[in-house]
């Protein structure tokens, strides 16, 4: 395959300059770092552990705990080396030439230094290791036992405070157990940047609290349109309730047992937990995670530490969102439905593999011979269920109707992807997005759609003064956050605005600033999959980038996509990035295969295959991984599916596609099967099952299946999967041509209507959020955003609630007038109460009727 | 002559309203600015530098060499920044300094300003001292309204504005890079260093720092010339002082002389400790120093004799204690302000001071247990250079000192279950009796 190893451990990244280097001495060991280094991080090279609590290598220094305390000595002016008169924090000792510093391990007055430290922390800490999620992982805690006092000299009275605070449904705040190390608050404000608790009081009164009149600070422009959560939560430190996507990772690097998430509270002992390393499977970053499970159950999830994807955070979705995959809806054994003689559907019944196998073998034969089979397997697999899917339809079905694209979709968005996406590698990697002068974002909402890339660019923002633009409706709080640029577009312009940056337009100030700011080397043009919906938005991209020579990455949001790219799971698409109508392309695939010739026609999409369905072209479907409300007509495609003449369905869970289909096959859920995932940058990311399962990875069925179709797909073996992937060489021919599709004319906007912008956000009602109310209750309350102008056309003011409907439904929610493009309405595409494919039945794009909603004033 | 008091600061103190423009003109005031003015601002630091002007703030860093670290112009705000949030026990020379001669300051400010290239100067007040802050404010619309500040101030096209701003009640804010979070809006907490203030200071500018005595004590060197200035004092110490006489003492007050005087000079102008009592111990410069005895009685008053004796010269508030003072008592009184003070951010301050302030209150009123001793002066050597800034040192200095100086007294609270003194003795003004009979109240 074109690259599926990962470019060296550096991520890809430029390499650094040569940064010159200092020679010190720790413990006597002599040891030479890049100049600039922290003395605890080069202790921590060279294996020499100091104990520590405020230090975090991805947060500035504080120098607060001061448990980090060893004896330095340094050469003054004249070189001769001098001891410093005081012990110093190593955490924020920069190292230097000639530097001894000497250690606990070395150094009476350090031990002692750090004795005491760990004695003044104990004082007033509760010790009630036996009830608190921390004990047995706990830095205190291994800190007391390993060199601290057995025996308290404190006899006095201990400060305490009530138990415990809620941050937010999922954040819970003991602030007894608190040492005060800021690690929560700098997190908050140096990485998420949402405002969360604070430091108040002083002295040992002194806590990380919520807001109250006591916090300085506290006022913030702008909070009445701000983020709000659907849960309790307390009033973080500017006065708004506490909305944060990124909370967990608070929890996961309090170095004490304050902060404590909901869903794992009292559940588990980290002596009992099993931890297996793991990849999320939520957004297209693939982020390395850390499974913990007990007796078979998955208790937890953690960030695992992978500097060049996710440093040490992940979203609290991926965190949080794991209970889907052993939801009460679980298939566990194969399903078939018995047919009546007049075609009539049954109920679906269980049944042994062998006769499930065989009914949909035989049934897929069938389907074959009146028409053809359509595949559609969903935006989440593993690249090696994604490769089987792709052979098993141009194999086993002879078909190029295959599209994992669950989501608007076009033909132009297929050559996109496989004019500069498919086969490219790692290009733009994460690392990149810090140092580039400039992105700039189009149909992407990096927070809401990119998990940690949004932390990532936000590093850039903050760190390395990297400009962010972003091609928006509005300016969302994450662009705010990213001290990001705003270049307000009605959905369906975004390629006015391309065309215009391309052309290096000056005017408005806004256009000039871009236009410039993209040209500088390395800028990235970072493109969501949301441009489908928009004719000829992916053609401005590509011309925007060969005009610029800005560098292009497309950021998906589900983990599959990228790897239904790269294996073919696409109708233009065959395995590497070669094209369908491509001979040679097809030749080589056919080799690879050792089997007959592959089907010569590009194959239809997502949307032709379930229009095919519906007037009876295609026999029939195998489908999985998705529900019809993720499509821009969810009614269709339950119809297009009841048409049907036979569908197969392999799925986790039981779904509205399997409800609907005539032999359901279960396939295993990400904890318990060995795959890989290939998330937006091309990288590769490979993890192993964490609970042993007898549930079946997709390819291995399509194997099965395939054998009951007397085809060798050979699939049955991850092994196998990988080597046929292995052999796969770059695909070195011509690609396909990049696609000119030219923008459509905005339809008109009469009074009383406005063009809808809407997007997913991080949490929403999606079915891989099930079952963990507590992180549901921090997804943002929906709101209806529109501007002033807007507004007081519809007659609306903020907070009141406003209709937004077409023909099809309406949906009703509170106003946020919000800075935004006059006569355009935002609203969730698919949160409680804002189900904008189901109830609308448009995308974004469309025209809709804006009105204040009858009987005013009803929440 | 025999008087060895160097009224400068203090000397138009007793004129008829002294604290306005007026008097401050008519004793000779502003001209050093408008001298200042003449010079080059290089010079101006030159001349601070060569009269050996030490930061009166505590520290006695030279102030010249302060300013010198101010990195080279590059165009951008530089401030000067005065800290006037004067909240140590025992300290008062610039609250009355700022509220007799508000305009020495400000004409201190206004040299200070041109000197290191500044246009826009802060002062940064204990918020307590609420009639401080009005008599500033006013003494600088004065200044704004004769010209002496504002427009083209500091000659033509060189302006000079000035903030004066109240804290909120922080000890901490006396340290100078918490006073600078205060100041930009932020919580007040020290500030890791590097960056230093003349780096980074202010708005992440090149900030100077500096004392309210300092500052003003700038004009008379800029009129009357190094020599001058160091004519007073000793070598290393140069120039005069307020040394702050308080407590047990027949005639507490500012007394303005040169650094080096010792404690027995200034007692026989004071007229000496309380009539009947005998001096047991005193601080020669707030609480936060080391305490001194009656044998320390001839040590000379500057940095380097009082260092090496054991203490610190500090701020030179001089807090003279006879020999009816409970030494526990006074010293838990102090740990009560540190722990009531302590900012929190760092481990050994906030928690040490929090169990200090405990093992004292046992041992003061009977409860303490023999262990105690050691745990209190483990737990000052575990605070003592381990703490972030330099408040932490500052809490333990008068507990080690005093079980040093008086152990056998501690010792007595402990054994005795108690305190042994009269509380009622150690008062300097006569207690009101409760009107009725068999309460009592506490002084």
């Amino acid at each position: 395959m074109t690259d599926t190893t990962n470019k060296g451990t550096g991520g890809g990244g430029e390499e650094a300059a040569v940064v010159p280097q200092v020679t010190f001495q720790i413990d006597g060991i002599e040891t030479s770092v890049p100049k600039g280094t922290l003395v605890i991080r080069a202790a921590e090279e060279i294996g020499i552990a100091i104990p520590r609590f405020c230090d975090h290598p991805l947060l500035e220094p504080v120098g607060a705990c001061r448990q980090c305390l060893v004896e330095v000595s340094a050469p003054d002016r004249s070189g001769a080396v001098r001891p410093m008169p005081k012990p110093q924090p190593s955490c924020t000792l920069v190292a230097t030439d000639g530097m001894q510093v000497s250690t606990q391990r070395t150094s009476p007055v350090a031990e002692k230094a750090q004795r005491g430290m760990l004695e003044l922390l104990l004082i007033n800490h509760p010790l009630d290791c036996p009830v608190c999620d921390k004990g047995g992982e706990c830095p205190l805690q291994n800190q007391s036992m390993a060199n601290g006092a057995a025996t308290s000299r404190y006899l006095d009275v201990k400060r305490t405070f009530p138990k415990p605070i809620a941050v937010s449904t999922q954040i819970l705040l003991d602030r007894e157990r608190c040492v005060l190390c800021q690690r929560c608050t700098r997190f908050s404000d140096e990485i998420a940047g949402n405002p969360f608790i604070d430091l108040q009081k002083r002295g040992a009164r002194q806590q990380i609290g919520r807001f109250d009149e006591d916090v300085l600070d506290f006022e913030r422009p702008g909070t009445s349109s701000g983020d709000q959560p659907v849960g309790a939560a307390h009033t973080d430190v500017s006065g708004a309730p506490f909305a944060s996507y990124y909370s967990g990772n608070t929890v996961q690097i309090c170095p004490v047992g304050a902060l404590t998430s909901a869903a794992y509270r009292f559940r588990s002992r980290p002596f009992d937990l099993v931890s297996t390393p793991a990849v999320a499977e939520h957004d297209s970053c693939g982020s390395a995670i850390r499974v913990d499970h007990r007796r078979d159950t998955v208790m937890r999830r953690l960030a695992g530490d992978d500097p060049v994807v996710n440093e040490e955070w992940i979203t609290d979705k991926d965190r949080f969102a794991f209970t889907w995959q052993t939801a009460p809806d679980r298939l566990t054994t194969p399903l078939v439905r018995d047919r009546g003689e007049d075609g009539s559907r049954g109920e679906l019944r269980p049944a042994s593999w062998s006769e499930a196998l065989e009914a949909a073998a035989e049934g897929l034969a069938r389907a074959r011979q009146a028409g053809g089979v359509g595949v559609l397997p969903g935006g989440r697999l593993t690249i090696e269920d994604s490769f089987a899917y792709a052979k098993f339809a141009r194999v086993a079905l002879g078909t190029n109707d295959v599209d994992h694209r669950a989501r608007s979709h076009s033909a132009e968005e297929a050559d996109f992807l496989a004019h500069a996406v498919a086969g490219r590698g790692i290009d733009v990697t994460f690392s990149d997005l810090e140092a580039a002068p400039s992105v700039l974002l189009v149909g992407l909402e990096a927070e809401e759609e990119g998990g940690v890339t949004f932390l990532r660019l936000r590093k850039g923002a903050t760190k390395n003064d990297v400009r962010v633009f972003s091609i928006a409706s509005h300016r969302s709080s994450g662009l705010d956050r990213m001290n990001g640029t705003l270049l307000a577009a009605a959905p369906g312009t975004e390629p006015e605005w391309l065309d215009q940056i391309a052309a290096g337009g000056t005017d408005p100030a806004e256009l000039a600033d871009v236009s410039e700011a993209l040209r500088g080397a390395g800028s990235v043009v970072l493109v969501g999959e949301r441009l489908a919906a928009v004719p000829g938005a992916y053609s401005a991209v590509l011309r925007l980038v060969e005009r610029t020579g800005a560098r292009l990455a497309w950021i998906p949001r589900r983990i599959g996509e990228r790897a239904g790219v790269e294996t073919g799971t696409l109708p233009n698409l065959l395995p590497g990035g070669r094209p369908v109508v491509d001979p040679a392309a097809r030749a080589e695939v056919a080799a690879l295969w050792g089997g007959d010739e592959l089907p010569a026609d590009a194959g239809r999409s997502t949307g032709e295959i379930l229009d095919a369905l519906w007037v009876g072209q295609l026999g029939g479907v195998l489908a999985g991984g998705f529900e019809p409300e993720d499509l821009p007509d969810p009614a269709h495609a339950r119809r297009a599916l009841e048409q049907a003449g036979f569908v197969v369905a392999l799925d986790v869970r039981s779904s509205e596609v399997t409800e609907r289909a005539d032999v359901v096959l279960p396939v295993a859920p990400p904890a318990e099967k060995d795959g890989s995932y290939w998330n937006w940058e091309g990288r590769v990311r490979t993890f192993g099952a964490s609970l042993p399962s007898d549930a079946m990875p997709d390819h291995r069925v399509l194997d099965a299946l395939a054998d009951e179709l007397d085809v060798e797909l050979g699939t049955a073996s991850l092994l196998d999967v990988r080597e046929e992937l292995g052999r796969l060489t770059p695909w070195a021919g011509e690609r396909v041509a990049a696609p000119t599709v030219a923008p459509s004319e905005p339809e008109p906007v009469e009074p009383g209507t406005a063009v809808l912008a809407s997007w997913r956000l991080q949490l929403d009602v999606a079915r891989l959020q099930d079952g963990e109310r507590f992180l549901a209750g921090t997804a943002k309350r929906p709101v209806a955003r529109i501007s002033p102008v807007t507004a007081v056309a519809v007659g609306v003011a903020d907070g009141e609630q406003v209709t937004v409907s077409t023909d099809r439904g309406s949906l009703t929610l509170p106003v946020a007038v919000t800075a935004m493009v006059d006569h355009v309405v935002w609203v969730p595409l698919r949160s409680p109460g804002s189900q904008v494919h189901e109830t609308l039945g448009v995308a974004p794009g469309a025209v809709v009727r804006v009105a204040a909603a009858a009987g005013e004033g009803e929440a | 002559m025999t008087s060895p008091l160097t009224p400068v600061l203090s000397d138009t103190w007793d004129a008829d309203q002294s604290w306005t423009l007026e008097t401050y003109r008519a004793h000779g005031g502003y001209g050093a600015l408008a001298k200042a003015l003449d010079l080059e601002p290089a010079g101006i630091i030159q001349t601070v530098k060569d009269s050996g002007l030490r930061g009166r703030g505590g520290a006695g860093f030279p102030t010249g060499m302060k300013w010198g670290f101010l990195p080279p112009d590059d165009g951008g705000p530089r401030y000067l920044v005065v800290n006037a949030d004067e909240s140590e026990p025992g300290t008062c020379k610039d609250i009355p300094l700022m509220m007799a001669a508000p305009h020495s300051l400000i004409e201190g400010v206004a040299i200070t300003s041109y000197a290191i290239g500044c246009t826009h100067a802060f002062i940064y007040v204990r918020g307590e001292v609420v009639h401080v802050y009005r008599r500033l404010l006013n003494a600088v619309q004065e200044a704004y309204d004769a010209g002496l500040l504002g427009k083209n101030a500091l000659g033509e096209g060189v302006d000079l504005d000035v903030t004066v701003h109240a804290g909120a009640g922080a000890y901490i804010c006396g340290e100078e890079t918490a006073l600078l979070d205060s100041l930009e809006g932020r919580r007040g907490q020290p500030r890791l260093k590097p960056p230093f203030p003349a780096v980074a200071g202010l708005y992440a500018r090149p900030t100077v720092v500096n004392n309210v005595e300092s500052i003003a004590s700038v004009p008379a060197i800029v009129e009357r010339g190094a020599d001058w200035f160091t004519s007073m004092g000793t070598e290393k110490s140069a120039g005069f002082g307020l040394f702050s006489l308080s407590g047990h003492v027949v005639r507490p007050g500012q007394y303005e002389a040169p650094l080096g005087i010792t404690l027995r000079e200034l007692l026989d102008m004071a007229g000496g400790v309380r009539p009947g009592h005998e001096l047991k111990f005193w601080t020669p410069g707030g609480s936060s120093t080391p305490l001194f005895t009656a044998e320390h009685l001839d040590v000379p008053l500057d940095y380097e004799s009082v260092g090496a004796a054991g203490s610190m010269l500090g701020t030179r508030a001089l807090q003279i204690f006879d020999d009816s003072v409970c030494v526990v008592r006074a010293v838990a009184r102090w740990t009560e302000f540190y722990a009531h003070e302590s900012c929190g951010k760092c481990t050994p301050c906030r928690e040490g001071t929090f169990w200090l302030e405990q093992v004292l209150a046992r041992i003061e009123n009977g409860t303490g247990v023999p262990e105690d001793l050691d745990v209190l002066l483990d737990v000052c050597e575990n605070i003592l250079g381990r703490a972030f800034c330099a408040l932490g040192d500052g809490a333990t200095s008068p507990i080690t000192s005093s079980v040093q100086l008086f152990r056998e007294e501690y010792e007595a609270h402990i054994t005795g279950g108690g305190c042994p003194f009269d509380r009622a003795a150690a008062e300097l003004f006569e207690r009101k009796r409760p009107a009725v009979a068999g309460s009592e109240v506490e002084g």
